[in-house]
């Protein structure tokens, strides 16, 4: 299976070289790198890149944020049962259907007439900013559980340390809780941003005319499938370059 | 440990706002579902089992469920086998390229799930193998395997390796060992595995989209196919609810079948 699963990904990086033959009807086994060159040379497809690199980065900050707070709560705060409960309660949204909760957001921040719009008089539509919030919620208990799992593994007296020498809490957060947290941060990036870099089904839902990777990929994939390949390696190459950029982190045993 | 109060009111407050943040467009799904009005309109105008009805008679819908219902069987088959192999080996044994294998294993969770898709279409092509049911289980079998290959080793490194070497000491061979000893051990974590890996199969879009052909509609690519239809808007609310309910149940199971086996993780797209 395994063997199967790595010689797929080296069957896509061959189908990437092949091309289409003269009138599109069938792919051309012909080894060269034209697809490649199509990337590089045409500005369009740099600045999908770009941006699908942008909304990444934006959905992996924002999960950020909105999970250091409950993890937090969830580890050090809350009694051992109600824990288990909280747990328990963040992830299974994770493992309710991908497909419907963009879906639900289709009808939260449409405008007119969604759940946003229709509460608070206001809504981002579909658009860029609408993916983000959506990509952040899509993926929020990736970030989750290894920031909870992380704060488990975090001896409670350094805190207590921390607040006996009058560091008010504030600054315990920042100097102590934050800085040992780093590698469990880096392992929820690697999914937040490895999830948004190939996403094209939210795209679609909630995106409105936005391009991304994923989009592109998902169009050409039935009219030029060797194209389509190579495109899909750049997520590849960003993923792979992102871990062995973050190697040194540690947060590789945090995955 | 001790935090002072506004620190407790605080995050708990945010904790909360972010359960809302969470569960709040689950339940809004559902509650369209029943809205007797035939668009995605909020608020609900009133309550009816219509579309419900029509859902139940919708044989599109139904093909698709009974195409969702053999896939994810299949493929949590599969992946009850070889996870429990693969988990098996790696916990058990100390060998050549151990740690590239166990990095391996978790690689399909690291990569989009349109790289995974993709990939196994361009190999399904290079081998030869017809799209259909056979493409689509082997597919959904490659994460699948991840959910139980986790699930499997956290289970083993909780049990003590004493309770085998007894087993030995008083005279059973291995496979009465793994028989009567270690299976019965392993038991919850199976089942909530392939629970786990059933939900995530039922509900999985991507790679679906890559690996089944044409002739082949799974619920999600029935729904995602429809969602653009005016006309099947509130059919598509039902078949939405069904199926987060059918991967929501099994999960909140399995969920409380190995709450001492630490978080639930290895999810993927």
């Amino acid at each position: 299976m395994l063997i199967f699963y790595v010689g797929s990904l080296a069957s896509l990086f061959l189908t990437s070289l092949y091309r289409l033959n003269e009138d599109g009807s069938g792919i051309e086994k012909v080894i060269g790198l034209q697809n490649y060159k199509e990337l590089a040379h045409n500005s369009v497809y740099l600045d999908i890149t770009l941006r699908t690199l942008k909304i990444a980065v934006l959905v992996t900050l924002l999960d950020i944020v909105l999970a250091l707070p409950i993890a937090f709560f969830m580890a050090k705060v809350v009694s051992p049962r109600f824990r288990r409960l909280l747990v328990a309660a963040v992830l299974v949204p994770l493992w309710a259907s991908y497909l419907v909760k963009a879906f639900s957001w289709r009808a939260i921040i449409g405008s007119p007439g969604g759940v946003l719009d229709k509460t608070f008089g206001m809504s981002p539509n579909y658009g860029e900013i609408g993916l983000v919030i959506v990509l952040a919620y899509l993926w929020l208990p990736y970030m989750v559980v290894p920031i909870y799992a992380g704060l488990e593994r975090l001896p409670d007296s350094l805190l207590d340390a921390s607040s006996d020498l009058g560091a008010h809490f504030g600054f315990t957060f920042r100097k102590v809780v934050l800085p040992l947290l780093m590698p469990a941060i880096v392992a929820g990036s690697v999914f937040t941003f490895s999830l948004s870099l190939g996403d094209y089904i939210a795209v679609d839902l909630v995106g409105g005319n936005t391009q991304v990777i994923g989009s592109v990929v998902f169009d050409t994939f039935s009219a030029d499938l060797p194209f389509a390949a190579a495109f899909a390696v750049v997520p590849v190459i960003i993923m792979v370059a992102y871990i062995l950029g973050i190697r040194r982190t540690g947060a590789l045993e945090n995955l | 440990m001790h935090f002072t109060r506004t620190v407790r009111v605080l995050f708990g407050t945010l904790t909360w706002l972010v359960l809302a943040f969470l569960y709040v467009p689950l339940i809004i799904v559902a509650v369209l579902s029943f809205n007797s009005v035939a668009s995605l309109a909020w608020p609900p105008k009133g309550f009816t089992l219509h579309w419900w009805r029509l859902a139940a008679h919708s044989s599109g819908a139904r093909d698709a469920l009974m195409v969702s219902l053999k896939t994810a069987v299949g493929a949590t088959a599969i992946a009850l086998v070889l996870g429990l192999l693969a988990a098996l080996a790696i916990h058990r044994f100390r060998f050549f390229g151990r740690e590239s294998l166990n990095l391996m294993i978790v690689l399909p969770i690291a990569l989009p799930g349109i790289v995974t898709g993709i990939a196994l279409n361009a190999a399904f092509r290079q081998v030869g193998f017809a799209f259909g049911y056979l493409t689509l289980i082997i597919a959904h079998a490659t994460f699948c395997i991840v959910v139980l290959y986790n699930n499997m080793l956290a289970r083993f490194r909780r049990l003590s390796p004493n309770l085998e070497e007894a087993s030995a000491d008083l005279g059973a061979h291995t496979f009465q060992t793994f028989r009567y000893v270690t299976f019965p051990l392993l038991r919850t974590a199976l089942l909530a595995g392939g629970l786990l890996a059933f939900g995530l199969s039922f509900d999985e879009i991507v790679v679906t989209t890559f690996a089944a052909g044409a002739g082949l509609e799974t619920l999600p690519i029935w729904i995602f196919r429809n969602l653009s239809r005016g006309d099947q808007q509130p059919i598509v609310t039902v078949v939405a609810t069904v199926v987060m309910v059918m991967s929501i149940i099994p999960v909140w199971i399995a969920q409380r079948l190995t709450s001492d086996d630490g978080p639930l993780t290895g999810g993927t797209r």
